[in-house]
């Protein structure tokens, strides 16, 4: 479970989120929407515990942040812009390396079955820098599910995938969600978002302004409200 | 037990990518051999003034090149955010700390072996003795530790490459210092009793800039 009390954070006389008052419960699949710069992957940083907040209180399976990080980062799977991978080192050295973080059992089957799962088994063997942008965000995808998170954080995971890797990745999250995982996606895609979540959240300007469940929206109002938005 | 095993998986890690590119120890490796040429064409360094200078030659050339090392090492870590992969993972920084130290130490430790001989023939100083590897060794840990803690904040900055001797050099005087004199009393045919002060000025900088980088490096790896 995540939840967010009066979470605000400034970057000097910037405020990127003001007064977020946020819950989600376990297995839940939530999309978070909003322009650029609304503060969408501030509020994932700071849930993944790569940022403090300025003011407010987060918790994150019922945990504090600044006093069992460790414990919640354990339960917590995050996709950024950037892949987290190490050019120099091959798709299957960059996994195994995470695995020993994350303490993982078992790691060679559960590497040797991500690598299946994400299509990179023929490619396992190659340096990351010698992958194309998207087969580098298929293996960003395992490395951020690797440990079986309880909670994943996903920050425009589509960017750079190819179709058949849009519907791998699709599988793959809503396999996730199956089983029992909170999931809290950032998007632009309003198609994507609206098909997977369950509820939608829209932030601008540091606001959380909408906050609904997927039954209750239609396609054709939400994108009316979210050109609005974004205009 | 975890913090150690997790703390060995940053070193391999390190190590593998270098393995792999072997950008650190030949960058270090090339400008540091480079260096040591330059002075001993430049220094007219004939026996009654090699045991006064070789010193202070044999640590700047490890300082730059050093600092060559921690820029590339931190710059690793910070492209494709693979720092945040860290901290993200479930390990005290404590441990993320420790490992960038060792690595670093490793790479220079590496460059020095092939740095002492070069370097020993170049100026007709004897550097093969316990004790003046000893105190290289403390030398070299102490600006491994700073330097990593200085080049986890620079990284940050838009002119990383000039941040980081700006901001470091100034807090390794204390290392530097000793370091040189207990080098110079050790070549000049002194003992290590009678460089004790500044081994013991070695120790305690080791010491208090661990204790100091472990507070302070996750706050800066934060941000």
């Amino acid at each position: 479970m995540i939840e967010a009390f009066q979470l605000t954070k400034s970057f000097g006389p910037r405020v990127a989120l003001s007064e977020i008052d946020l819950s989600i419960e376990d297995g839940d699949f939530v999309t978070l929407m909003g322009p650029n710069g609304a503060g969408k992957t501030t509020l994932l940083r700071i849930l993944a515990t790569l940022s403090r907040p300025s003011s407010g209180r987060v918790r994150i399976a019922g945990m504090d942040p600044a006093r069992e990080g460790e414990r919640i980062r354990r339960c917590i799977g995050f996709l950024s812009h950037g892949t987290m991978l190490y050019d120099e080192l091959t798709a299957e050295q960059n996994l195994r390396f995470y695995a020993r973080l994350y303490d993982v059992p078992g790691a060679s089957s559960r590497v040797d079955d991500l690598l299946q799962r994400v299509g990179l088994s023929e490619r396992r063997r190659d340096k990351v820098s010698t992958l194309s942008r998207g087969l580098k965000q298929r293996l960003a995808v395992a490395r951020a599910v690797l440990h079986g998170p309880r909670i994943l954080l996903l920050d425009e995971p589509y960017t750079g995938l190819d179709p058949q890797a849009v519907d791998a990745l699709t599988d793959l999250l809503v396999d996730v969600a199956g089983r029992g995982c909170l999931i809290l996606l950032a998007t632009h895609r309003i198609n994507r978002g609206l098909a997977l979540g369950r509820r939608v959240l829209v932030l601008d300007q540091g606001r959380l302004i909408y906050d609904r469940p997927r039954e209750t929206i239609t396609l054709r109002a939400f994108t009316e409200f979210y050109r609005g938005v974004t205009s | 037990m975890s913090f150690l095993r997790k703390l060995l998986a940053v070193i391999n890690k390190d190590i593998a990518a270098e393995m792999h590119t072997r950008e650190i120890i030949s960058a270090m490796l090339v400008f540091s051999l480079l260096q040591l040429l330059i002075f001993s064409f430049a220094l007219d360094l004939h026996a009654a003034i090699a045991e006064t200078v070789a010193p202070g030659v044999l640590w700047a050339t490890i300082v730059f090149a050093g600092t060559l090392g921690l820029n590339r090492s931190l710059a690793r870590e910070q492209r494709n955010s693979c720092i945040d992969g860290l901290l993200l993972a479930p390990m005290s920084r404590s441990a993320i700390f420790f490992g960038k130290v060792a690595g670093n130490f490793l790479f220079m430790v590496l460059v020095e072996a092939a740095l002492v001989p070069l370097f020993s023939a170049l100026f007709g100083v004897a550097l093969f003795r316990l004790s003046v590897l000893l105190v290289l060794g403390l030398g070299t840990l102490g600006y491994a530790s700073v330097g990593t803690l200085m080049a986890a904040i620079a990284v940050n900055t838009r002119a990383r490459e000039v941040m980081l001797p700006v901001l470091l050099f100034p807090l390794a005087l204390p290392v530097l210092i000793g370091a040189v004199q207990a080098t110079g009393g050790l070549v000049s045919g002194g003992s290590l009793v009678d460089v004790a002060a500044w081994v013991r000025v070695l120790v305690v900088y080791d010491l208090v800039i661990t204790a100091v980088s472990l507070v302070t490096f996750g706050y800066v790896l934060e941000g």
